[in-house]
C-alpha cells in the first residue's frame, strides 16, 4: 500500500514539478520558436507514456501484492496486445519525429537573403568578421595568423580588404534580418551559443561550420562556449547586441576594416589588434572613402 | 510447439560434446588469486570495479561541492574540476558499469545459468581480469604524473585533449589512452569467453529460447562489446600517435596561444565518429545486461513468468543491432554534414520502439502477478520508473533539431545520469540483494536494505529531475562556475546547492550498503537453498555457495523454459528448469515444498 502510494507520489510529483518549476526556457529572441513547439509535442507524447506506465505500475503493486492464497496468472504472451502496443508506440514516435525532421530541414537550409557573419573562436575569446561593403568575406588561412593579422586573412584576396574586423567579444546584429553565422576556430573545438537564439553549432578547426537565425527581439544577450575547450572554457564569454536597423548601421560605421587596420600596423603606430585574454577593442578609425 | 511447454525426459536429446576438463587448483594461490574458476574471477572483477567506482563517487562529491558552493572551496580550481569530471565519467562508464555487468555478473551467472561447469576458456578468462586490474592501475597512475590526469572530459575530444590548454596533456592523456587500450584487450578476452560459453557450453535441453533473460542481456551486450570496442581502440592509438609521434590523424592546422603548431590536415570529427561508433553501443553494453537482469528479478519476485519472453529476446537483439546505426545522434551539432541528421534522428527514434515494448512487458509482468515487495523487487520497480524517465529524455535529444538548444546543457547530464547512472545502478543493487544469498549463503540485512533503497531511489531521482530544467534554461555542462550571466536567475544557484546536499546524503546511504555487504557475510541470516524459490539453474546447485564445477557429479538436464512460475495445476508456485515433467508434483493443494527456505521478508 505504502509502496504503491509512493510510486504515485513520484509520478504526480514529477508532473507537479514540471508545471511549477521556475526553471524553464529563457525567453526566445529568434525565429526558432518551432524548436520550442517540437519540444512541447514531445512533452505531450512522452509525458502521457510516463504517467501511464508509472500509475499502471502503482496500480499493479497495490492490486496484485502478495496475500496468502494468491496465485499469479500464467500467460507467457499475448500477441494481440503486443502488436497493438507496437502500433501505438510507432504512431507516438512518428508524431514526434515528423515535426522534428521538418524543423531540422529548415535549420539546415539557409534562406537566400541571409547575410553572412563570421564568428572566430579561440582559447578563450570570441572575435568576429563581417563581409564589408562588397558583401563577400575574404579567404582566410590559419597559417596567415600573426600579431599583425590575427584573423589570418589572405592579404592577396581583394574581397578581404573591406572585411570589418571586430576584435572584441561583442557582436551586433540587426533586428529581423536573417543572418548566416559562419563559425571558425583557430585552435580547438568550441561552440557558439546564445540560449535565447536556440541555435548553435560547434566550431571545428580546419573547417567552416554554420547555423542561421533571424533575431526577433532587441537586447543584449550572453554568448557562451558550449564545447569543452580547456581550463578557460567556462570563462569564454561574449555578448550579442541585437539592435534596430539604424542603431546597427551606426555601430557598423564605427568598426574598422582589414585594410584600415593593416595600414595602421604598417605605420608602426603600435600593434593594430592585440590578442589578449578578455576584451580588447579595435581602435575606432575614420573610414577612408574608396578602398 | 509453444516454447513454454516442457520436454519429456524420453525426448531429451543426447549430449553433443564431452564434458570439459576443468583445471583443479592445488594451492592457495591458484585457488584464490590466480584462479581460473569464473566465480572467483567474477568476485575479483566485482571488488575491483566497486572499489574504483567508490573513488569515482567521491570525485562526484567534490564536483558537486564546487557546483553547489562555487566560492567556498578554494582547493578546487578549474584544472582540478576538469580532471574530476573526466575521471568520474570514464571510471563510472567503463571501469565500473561495463566491468561489473560483464566481468562481474557475466562471469558468475553465465556458466551457472546455462548449466556449464565454467567458462570455455578459463585460462584466458583469468588473464582478462589481471589485464583489467592493470588497466585500472595505469588509470590511477595518472594522478601521480606531472600535470595530473587528463581534464578533456570522458569524451577526450581532440585537438584539445592533447594540447596545453587542457589539463593532463603531458602525461595524463597518454596514461588514459594506454589504460583504455589495456581494458579493451582484457575485455576482448573475457568477451570471447562469455559469447562462446553461451553458444557452445549450454547443458542438455538448454536451448537458446530457454535461457533466462539475464543471459540474453549479457550475451548480446558482449557481442556489441566485441564489435564496438575496436573503434575506440583505433581512435585511442591514433590519438596516441598524434600526441607522441606528431602525426595529424585528428589535428588540423592550429595556432595555439599565438604559436603555429606543426600539425595539419587532420580531422577532429573523425575522432568523434570513431568514439561514438563505440560510445553508443557502449551505453547499450551497460543497459542490456540491466534489462535482462531486471526481467528476472521481476519474474522471481512477482512469481510470474516474464510477459512476452519471445518478444523480450527479439527486442534485446534488435536493440543491439540498431545500436550500431544511431551513433551520430551525439554529433548533431558537431559540424558534420547536416544531412546526416535526418538519418540518425530517424534510426534513434526507431530504437525507441523495441525499448518501449520491453518497458510495457516489464509492467505487464507485474499485472496479475503475486508481488512480493522484497528489496530486489523494490529496486526493479525503481528501475522501471527511472529508466522510463531517462529513456524519454533521450527522445528529446534524439530528435535532431530539439538537440540543438539542449546539447551540452545540464539536460544532457541529467538524461545520461538518469538512464545510465541511476537506472542500471538500481538494477545492480537489486541484483546484489538477489544473488548475495547464493554467493555467500546468507541474506543481506533487510532494515539496512530498506533504508538504502528508499534513500537511493528517491534521492537520486530528486538529484537529477531538476537538472533537466536547468538545461532548458540554458545552463551549460562542464562549467567550473557560471559567474555572471544575464539570463540565469539566482534560484538556479540555490537549486545547485540543494542538489549537492541531496547528493551527499545519497552518498552516505552507499556507505551503509557497503557496511551491510561486509557485515552480512558473517552475520547475515542463513539463507539456505534457493530462498527466493527461483527456477533458474544457478539456484539448483548441490552446494551453496556453488562449489568448483558448479553442479557436482552430473550436469543438470533442462526440461523447461526459465519462467515456470505459478503454473496452473502445479503443487508449488515454481518449477525449476531441471525438474522433469514426470517429477513435477501435480494437482492437489498449493503447498510450498521448499519448507527449509525462509519466507522472504516483505
Amino acid at each position: 500500500m505504502v509502496v504503491a502510494l509512493l510510486l504515485v507520489l513520484v509520478v504526480v510529483g514529477t508532473v507537479v514539478f514540471h508545471f511549477m518549476s521556475p526553471w524553464w526556457w529563457t525567453p526566445i529572441a529568434s525565429n526558432w520558436g518551432y524548436v520550442d513547439d517540437t519540444i512541447i509535442v514531445t512533452f505531450w507524447v512522452t509525458g502521457a507514456v510516463f504517467i501511464a506506465v508509472g500509475l499502471f505500475m502503482a496500480y499493479c503493486v497495490w492490486r496484485y501484492r502478495h496475500r496468502k492464497g494468491r496465485q499469479a496468472a500464467y500467460e507467457p504472451e499475448n500477441t494481440k496486445l503486443e502488436v497493438w502496443l507496437t502500433v501505438l508506440t510507432t504512431v507516438g514516435v512518428a508524431a514526434m519525429l515528423t515535426p522534428g525532421l521538418f524543423v531540422w530541414d529548415q535549420f539546415v537550409s539557409v534562406p537566400e537573403e541571409a547575410t553572412e557573419v563570421e564568428a572566430v573562436g579561440q582559447q578563450w575569446q570570441w572575435t568576429f568578421r563581417l563581409p564589408g561593403a562588397d558583401g563577400v568575406l575574404g579567404t582566410v588561412d590559419t597559417r596567415n595568423i600573426n600579431d599583425d593579422n590575427p584573423f589570418g586573412l589572405n592579404p592577396d584576396d581583394a574581397n578581404g580588404q573591406d572585411d570589418v574586423l571586430i576584435d572584441s567579444s561583442e557582436l551586433h546584429l540587426a533586428l529581423d534580418r536573417p543572418v548566416k553565422v559562419l563559425l571558425r576556430s583557430i585552435d580547438v573545438l568550441h561552440d557558439f551559443y546564445v540560449p535565447e537564439f536556440r541555435a548553435k553549432m560547434d566550431m571545428v578547426p580546419g573547417m567552416i561550420t554554420y547555423f542561421w537565425l533571424t533575431p526577433t527581439r532587441t537586447g543584449t544577450f550572453d554568448i557562451l562556449c558550449f564545447e569543452l575547450c580547456g581550463t578557460g572554457h567556462y570563462a569564454m564569454r561574449g555578448q550579442v547586441v541585437v539592435a534596430e536597423e539604424s542603431a546597427y548601421e551606426a555601430w557598423l560605421k564605427e568598426q574598422s576594416t582589414f585594410a584600415e587596420l593593416s595600414a595602421k600596423a604598417g605605420n608602426g603606430t603600435g600593434e593594430a589588434v592585440k590578442l589578449v585574454l578578455g576584451e580588447g577593442k579595435a581602435d575606432s578609425v575614420e573610414r577612408d572613402s574608396a578602398q | 510447439m509453444a516454447y513454454f511447454v516442457p520436454t519429456n525426459a524420453d525426448d531429451m536429446p543426447p549430449a553433443e560434446v564431452a564434458e570439459m576438463e576443468l583445471y583443479h587448483p592445488k594451492s592457495w594461490v591458484t585457488k584464490y588469486v590466480f584462479c581460473q574458476d569464473a566465480k572467483v574471477i567474477a568476485i575479483q572483477y566485482s571488488f575491483t570495479a566497486i572499489a574504483i567506482g567508490l573513488v569515482a563517487l567521491v570525485l562526484s562529491w567534490l564536483m558537486r561541492l564546487q557546483l553547489g558552493f562555487p566560492d567556498s572551496f578554494d582547493f578546487i580550481d578549474p584544472t582540478d574540476y576538469y580532471q574530476l569530471i573526466t575521471m568520474h565519467g570514464m571510471i563510472m562508464v567503463i571501469y565500473l558499469l561495463t566491468a561489473l555487468f560483464l566481468g562481474g555478473f557475466g562471469n558468475y551467472l553465465i556458466p551457472l545459468m546455462v548449466g556449464a561447469r565454467d567458462m570455455v576458456f578459463p585460462y584466458v578468462n583469468m588473464l582478462s581480469y589481471w589485464i583489467y586490474l592493470l588497466a585500472v592501475l595505469v588509470l590511477v597512475a595518472s594522478w601521480f604524473v606531472p600535470g595530473g590526469p587528463t581534464g578533456a572530459g570522458w569524451t577526450l575530444y581532440p585537438p584539445q585533449a592533447i594540447l596545453s590548454g587542457t589539463p593532463g596533456a603531458d602525461g595524463g592523456i597518454v596514461l588514459m589512452l594506454i589504460s583504455l587500450a589495456l581494458f579493451i584487450i582484457g575485455f576482448t578476452m573475457g568477451g570471447l569467453n562469455y559469447v562462446v560459453t553461451v553458444l557452445q557450453a549450454r547443458t542438455r535441453g538448454m536451448t537458446l529460447m530457454r535461457l533466462p533473460l539475464t543471459v540474453w542481456g549479457i550475451f548480446v551486450a558482449t557481442v556489441l562489446a566485441l564489435l564496438a570496442f575496436p573503434a575506440l581502440f583505433v581512435g585511442a592509438v591514433m590519438m596516441l600517435f598524434d600526441r607522441l609521434l606528431g602525426t595529424s590523424f585528428f589535428m588540423p592546422t592550429i595556432v595555439e596561444f599565438g604559436e603555429q603548431l606543426q600539425y595539419g590536415g587532420g580531422s577532429p570529427i573523425l575522432f568523434q565518429h570513431l568514439f561514438w561508433f563505440f560510445g553508443h553501443p557502449e551505453v547499450y553494453i551497460v543497459a542490456l545486461p540491466a534489462f535482462g537482469i531486471v526481467s528476472d528479478l521481476l519474474s522471481v519476485h512477482a512469481r510470474r513468468n516474464i510477459f512476452g519472453y519471445r518478444m523480450m529476446v527479439w527486442a534485446i537483439v534488435v536493440i543491439g543491432a540498431l545500436s550500431f546505426i544511431v551513433w551520430a545522434h551525439h554529433m548533431y551539432v558537431s559540424g558534420m554534414n547536416p544531412y546526416f541528421g535526418f538519418f540518425f534522428a530517424t534510426t534513434t527514434l526507431i530504437i525507441a520502439v523495441p525499448t518501449a515494448l520491453k518497458v510495457y512487458n516489464w509492467v505487464l509482468t507485474l499485472w496479475k502477478g503475486n508481488i512480493h515487495l522484497t528489496i530486489p523487487m523494490l529496486f526493479a520497480m525503481a528501475f522501471i520508473i527511472t529508466f522510463v524517465n531517462g529513456g524519454i529524455t533521450g527522445l528529446f535529444l534524439g530528435n535532431a533539431v530539439v538537440d540543438v538548444p539542449l546539447s551540452d546543457t545540464m539536460f544532457v547530464v541529467a538524461h545520461f545520469h538518469m538512464v545510465m547512472g541511476v537506472a542500471p545502478i538500481l538494477v545492480i543493487f537489486g541484483a546484489i540483494y538477489h544473488w548475495y544469498p547464493l554467493m555467500t549463503g546468507r541474506m543481506l540485512d533487510q532494515a539496512m536494505g530498506q533504508f538504502h533503497f528508499w534513500v537511493t531511489f528517491l534521492g537520486a531521482y530528486t538529484i537529477f529531475l531538476p537538472l533537466h530544467y536547468l538545461g532548458f534554461l540554458g545552463v551549460p555542462r562542464r562549467y567550473f562556475e557560471m559567474g555572471e550571466t544575464t539570463f540565469i536567475p539566482d534560484s538556479a544557484q540555490t537549486l545547485n546547492a540543494f542538489v549537492t546536499v541531496v547528493a551527499l546524503i545519497v552518498g552516505f546511504a552507499q556507505v551503509v550498503f557497503i557496511y551491510n555487504l561486509i557485515r552480512s557475510a558473517s552475520k547475515g541470516k542463513p539463507a539456505g537453498h534457493n530462498p527466493w524459490r527461483a527456477t533458474t539453474l544457478e539456484w539448483q546447485t548441490p552446494e551453496v555457495p556453488p562449489g568448483h564445477g558448479n553442479f557436482g557429479e552430473a550436469l543438470p538436464n533442462v526440461y523447461r523454459w526459465a519462467y515456470d512460475y505459478s503454473v496452473p495445476g502445479a503443487e508449488q508456485d515454481f518449477l525449476p528448469q531441471n525438474l522433469a515433467p514426470d517429477q513435477a508434483p501435480a494437482a492437489g493443494g498449493r503447498e510450498d515444498l521448499s519448507g527449509a527456505a525462509p519466507e522472504p521478508a516483505e
